[in-house]
């Protein structure tokens, strides 16, 4: 499937980023466009440096070399532009970390509230609203102790909504689910993608990439090996790694 | 293999009821039956003379020593000297501005405990925010009329009271910024945080007491004075936000790195991100270490009698040297441990029912 979503406007620009941690070289000349409405998923094997490259677009990490431009704002040193970015920017983690302290409602409403000064109305009922899009309303009052793994997920996706992003993270949003509630957590994000949300999603979930990705990156050893729209990627891979990495993940 | 349903039976006799319990957890096994004799035996004959001095052989009222005929406890001591207990030598005209004072404490206080009261937040700001002004102008007097009364004629329960709530609500928060600056990335405030919690923290109080009460004034000019009173509050909680900095750090340890994580990646800055988010979920694992930590505070408010102030202790030490009433020092001695341990065990449970409410399922 081809998309026509993408519009000219670069969202995200990595250009020749390279990070170490300590002696350690863990991302190496990376470089990556991703326009606006595209939708990329970043597979590779674990150690291959791709949760630490969708982190440095928030700054979680900092990066030592190359240039990191989102929604046209420069991430440097300056904490200004640093929280600038992260506005605009949000992030689904693996572990979901939901504050567990808090209501699903209170969690959505915070940055809202703190960051973007929203009245507290008006977050509420736009917070409703997302959560009603990932179809818990119902679950508001609740704490998220009190949700499986697959709702806290939902929940973690509509509260990085709740700030209204330009671009959304996913860092192997499905790997810490119980098989069936995987496909609760794929529906939510594919129904993202449908309109047009500017996606980079770190997934094994070959399924999700062949149905709405872009453009399907292989990591390997900090680099990109191999880049290519799905059905090119899956059917006719290039390099000898990712044949080996994809004959490992597709063979059962 | 035909099907049907059973009867619910009652459980058997030897299960239920006060026998069973009792065979169950005191006798089952001959060497438990054999233990649970010789404590029992123990216990008793320590618990039956000990109930009998301090309740049934007592004297209750009376003016003197004459009072006390029937060999029990004297309670007719504490009783005549009960003002000096609760307000040193405040004087007696004035001990209503103590009362009031401690009444207006313990009423918000149970205000904030009560489950369903509104308005905690309110309440609690003016708690930590008017009172303290309120009650030291209550205390001191020298303002619309009332009488001045000077730091040295505190004492007493009234005093231990100051000393530790003035020292428990002073230290938390300077505690938990410590704390913060032990983890700072900035270089300067993390090294100035380590060296001031280790050298308070390898410090013995009573050795800070002396330093406040008998060092620090040879420091300062000629003429000028500080209240002893003063000196030793700073002394006590400049040490115990030491304590409480360790402690909180502890807390903010056990904080998963995906909540700073989710609370970055939201936006949150700093300040927003460690009082939103972070410190509520590490003052909430922290309750019993930071209760503990007052709890201790509170006991060791009574070191401040080798400095000269009068705590409720040293109250009772010295009505123990009044001729009058020479050989009664058990009984102040006991009357003094029931009024700690009170208050402590009062802060202890109330962690234990504020750990239960705050409890999210995680």
């Amino acid at each position: 499937m081809s998309h026509s979503q993408a519009s000219d406007k670069l969202m995200v620009e990595l250009r020749d980023l390279n990070k170490w941690y300590g002696e350690f070289h863990v991302l190496k000349n990376i470089n990556l466009e991703v326009k606006q409405g595209e939708k990329i998923v970043i597979c590779g094997p674990s150690g291959s440096g791709k949760s630490t490259m969708i982190r440095c677009i928030n700054h979680l990490e900092e990066h030592q070399k190359g240039d990191i431009v989102v929604s046209g704002i420069p991430l440097n040193e300056d904490i200004k532009n640093i929280e600038a970015i992260r506005k605009e920017v949000g992030m689904v983690f693996q572990h979901f970390n939901l504050f567990p302290h808090l209501t699903v409602l209170e969690n959505c409403v915070l940055a809202p509230i703190w960051v973007k000064k929203m009245p507290r109305k008006e977050a509420e009922a736009q917070a409703m609203e997302l959560l009603e899009r990932v179809k818990i309303p119902d679950q508001a009052l609740k704490y998220p102790g009190q949700l499986s793994g697959g709702q806290q997920q939902r929940v973690a996706i509509a509260r990085s909504l709740c700030m209204n992003p330009d671009v959304m993270l996913f860092d192997e949003p499905t790997s810490a689910l119980d098989p069936e509630m995987i496909k609760e957590v794929l529906d939510v994000m594919i129904e993202l993608a449908t309109e047009g949300m500017t996606m980079l999603c770190v997934t094994h979930e070959m399924g999700f990439a062949k149905t709405v990705a872009d453009r399907v990156i292989f990591m390997d050893g900090g680099q990109i090996v191999e880049e290519n729209e799905p059905h090119e990627f899956f059917n006719n891979p290039q390099h000898e790694r990712t044949q080996l990495f994809l004959s490992q993940i597709l063979q059962h | 293999m035909k099907y049907e349903i059973q009867p619910t039976l009652p459980p058997p006799a030897s299960m239920v009821g006060v026998i069973g319990w009792m065979r169950k957890h005191l006798f089952n096994g001959p060497i438990n039956s054999v233990a649970t004799i010789v404590v029992g035996y123990f216990l008793i004959s320590f618990l039956v003379p000990t109930i009998q001095w301090i309740f049934i052989d007592a004297d209750w009222v009376g003016d003197s020593r004459d009072a006390c005929t029937s060999g029990g406890a004297c309670w007719v001591f504490i009783n005549n000297r009960l003002d000096q207990f609760l307000y040193g030598f405040y004087p007696e005209a004035e001990h209503w501005r103590v009362q009031t004072a401690f009444i207006l404490l313990i009423g918000s206080i149970i205000w904030l405990v009560m489950p369903q009261t509104p308005k905690k937040g309110l309440v609690a700001a003016l708690l930590l925010v008017v009172y303290p002004v309120v009650a030291f102008f209550l205390l001191y007097g020298d303002i619309f009329g009332l009488e001045t009364v000077e730091t040295h004629l505190w004492g007493g329960l009234s005093l231990t009271l100051v000393l530790a709530v003035v020292g428990i609500v002073a230290s938390l928060p300077l505690g938990i910024l410590l704390a913060l600056g032990r983890q700072s990335e900035m270089p300067i405030v993390k090294s100035v945080c380590v060296i001031f919690i280790e050298i308070w923290r390898g410090v013995p109080l009573i050795t800070v007491l002396f330093m406040a009460s008998v060092m620090l004034p040879l420091f300062f000019p000629e003429g000028m004075s500080f209240d002893k009173l003063l000196r030793a509050l700073i002394g006590i909680t400049l040490f115990q936000s030491a304590y409480m900095a360790e402690v909180i750090r502890g807390g903010l340890q056990a904080i998963p790195k995906g909540q700073y994580e989710a609370a970055d990646a939201l936006g949150l800055g700093y300040w927003q991100k460690m009082i939103l988010i972070i410190m509520p979920q590490a003052l909430k694992l922290m309750i019993p270490g930071i209760v503990n930590t007052f709890i201790a505070l509170f006991k060791d408010t009574s070191l401040v009698l080798i400095i000269g102030l009068f705590d409720v202790l040293a109250i009772g030490q010295a009505a123990n040297q009044d001729p009058k009433w020479i050989g009664y020092s058990t009984e102040s001695y006991l009357f003094v441990a029931l009024l700690f341990w009170v208050f402590c065990f009062s802060m202890s449970r109330y962690s234990q029912q504020l750990e239960r409410q705050l409890h999210t399922g995680h």
